[in-house]
């Protein structure tokens, strides 16, 4: 707070406020920080301070074998967990060059876009929480929980999923998780178009998102903004239809994109990415269904040196039970190389970039995360705004504190 | 016409001559090197020709080589055009003992915390960043972790009180 200070006569002296935003505060939806310097409610600057929950991962990184280093995926974007493992694995991958089964390739699709749905909803509702709309939040959630009981019948774990292997899955789809994603096509497209019908035309949401926050392209890809947040501002970049990963060629979908980049344009990008997501997983579903005979069982590539052999085998099995100890014990080296391998993670382009040199684990491997590379724009993004806006703003971005400071 | 690792090559080597070298493409990605001094007059020559048209940075790091003498840090930059679709990946070294490497903020507003990090974890010095302190680390650290003489903890070590953080 300012001190009460007396002024001499006919002379008038600017003062600002400054307050904290963070690192605890139910704003943020996360642990970082914002100092926020004020003019009555407006925004004069903003400083960001991240790194409260730096957790080391790149240097705990170079001391793991790539199976250990999945679990340190989970925790950037924790609200997306498996896209960031399949995004290491399809790193892995493409270094050791595996060729992964169609089938496998449609079951990883419809699981990342499932958590590119979750991912999504959150922000969205999340949006609507900060401009003081409570229950839509509510409403999403629930469809949050379904898509985190597939997780749950695939993998047995819920947000920080630790989900599949190089080369594929750990098991094969149970019938309940097919059954669950069913019931999650057919009862979720009804229940976005309600929450739809609470915000995309409702005069306050309007008011409090249209123009607030806006970007242009051009300081958007110059901030290096990736994602729904790039895309909101009317570049088309998804790296699904650039640069196709597992089988995303196969596909037929849209990218939405904006033109304002302000809030409301992010709330509906994201929102049509949700619907194209959902017209994906169907098409993933049916070709998966289509699959008859041996193909249909299919749920891993053949690569016995990274992939964890069954353990029925590893106790009968003499080679299993030789590539079972490898693999744990970490004795199978990975290929010297350099590589950068990239997906559409949930907020833009989430990227690896991994140098071995023949040893056991990576001799450096750099994770490339949007929330870190475009939250750097915010104090540009809020400059001369209100403070309220400067919520929103933040909501809006998806800011997510485990992608912010690996 | 689409854009090929020959063509870029090709220009790049009519503009700068020797002074790149290592070329190699690593899984398709075109890498190549040069002296740091030349970093900007690289970066700046890529954005703004336009049939190259790099004008997307993704991402910029360092790597620590120990035994590299005279050239332990690399700093890497990954370009990316987005029109053509094609990513390129740009190295400069440096000598540890003297890490001063001229900073792209100036060309990508993106470069502004990748530098920060980049300069916390190795100790890259960009010189020209505006603000070049600390960013995931706190502020009072006097090394750079990211180096490699600096291993992980020893989990058996004793000297260390862990009463509080439940590793007694």
């Amino acid at each position: 707070m300012s001190e009460h200070v007396t002024l001499p006569d006919g002379h008038i002296e600017k003062q600002t406020t400054t307050i904290n935003l963070g690192p605890t505060h139910p704003a943020t939806h996360g642990v970082f920080q914002n100092v926020i310097e004020l003019d009555g409610e407006t925004i004069v600057s903003a400083e960001q301070t991240v790194g409260y929950i730096h957790r080391a991962f790149e240097k705990i990184a170079e001391y793991r074998t790539p199976y250990q280093i999945t679990t340190l995926t989970d925790r950037l974007n924790y609200c997306s967990a498996p896209l960031n493992n399949f995004g290491w694995h399809i790193t892995c991958e493409r270094l050791l060059g595996i060729k992964i089964p169609k089938r496998v390739d449609y079951l990883r699709i419809i699981i990342m876009e499932l958590s590119r749905i979750s991912d999504h909803l959150i922000c969205n509702s999340i949006v609507g929480v900060d401009s003081g709309a409570f229950s839509g939040f509510l409403y999403l959630m629930q469809y949050r929980e379904l898509i985190y009981e597939i997780y749950e019948e695939i993998c047995g774990s819920r947000l920080t999923t630790n989900m599949g292997r190089i080369g594929g899955f750990e098991r094969n789809f149970t019938n309940q998780a097919f059954e669950k994603l069913e019931r999650f096509i057919k009862e979720w497209p009804p229940v976005l178009d309600e929450f739809d019908n609470l915000f995309i035309r409702n005069r306050i949401f309007i008011d409090r998102t249209k123009g607030v926050g806006p970007i242009s392209a051009e300081r958007a890809l110059n901030y290096g903004f990736t994602g729904p947040n790039l895309r909101a501002a009317g570049v088309d970049y998804d790296v699904r239809v650039h640069t196709p990963y597992s089988s995303y060629e196969d596909f037929d979908f849209t990218i939405p994109v904006g033109t304002t980049g302000d809030c409301y344009d992010r709330f509906l990008v994201r929102d049509q990415e949700m619907r194209q997501s959902m017209e994906i997983i169907k098409q993933a579903y049916q070709k998966v269904q289509e699959f008859k005979g041996a193909e249909a069982e299919v749920f891993h590539a053949d690569v016995p040196d990274f992939y964890l052999p069954d353990k029925k085998d590893v106790y009968t099995k003499m080679e299993a039970l030789i590539y079972h100890f490898k693999i744990i014990m970490g004795e199978t080296k990975l290929p010297a190389g350099e590589i950068y391998s990239a997906i559409e993670g949930a907020n833009g382009e989430l990227g690896f970039y991994l140098i071995t040199d023949g040893g056991r684990s990576p001799y450096r491997l750099h994770f490339r995360r949007p929330c870190f590379i475009y939250y750097q724009a915010y104090s540009e993004l809020t400059k001369g705004g209100l403070l309220s806006d400067a919520i929103i703003t933040m909501s809006s971005l998806n800011l997510i504190a485990g992608e912010l400071d690996a | 016409m689409a854009l090929s690792n020959e063509i870029i090559r090709h220009k790049l080597t009519e503009k700068f001559g020797d002074q790149l070298y290592d070329w190699s493409e690593p899984y398709g990605m075109l890498t190549f090197t040069s002296d740091k001094d030349l970093n900007l007059k690289v970066l700046q020559y890529l954005f703004d020709e336009p049939s190259l048209g790099f004008q997307f940075l993704t991402d910029l790091c360092a790597v620590h080589y120990p035994n590299n003498e005279g050239k332990e840090l690399a700093v890497v930059y990954h370009l990316h055009n987005l029109r053509e679709n094609v990513r390129i990946r740009y190295k400069i070294f440096t000598d540890i003992k003297k890490p001063d490497v001229f900073s792209a903020y100036a060309l990508y507003s993106a470069a502004n915390w990748m530098e920060r990090e980049t300069y916390d974890f190795f100790g890259v010095n960009f010189v020209g960043h505006p603000n070049l302190k600390r960013i995931l680390n706190i502020e009072e650290m006097e090394y750079f972790p990211l180096r490699k003489e600096y291993p992980l903890e020893d989990q058996k070590r004793t000297d260390k009180d862990d009463e509080m953080f439940g590793r007694i």
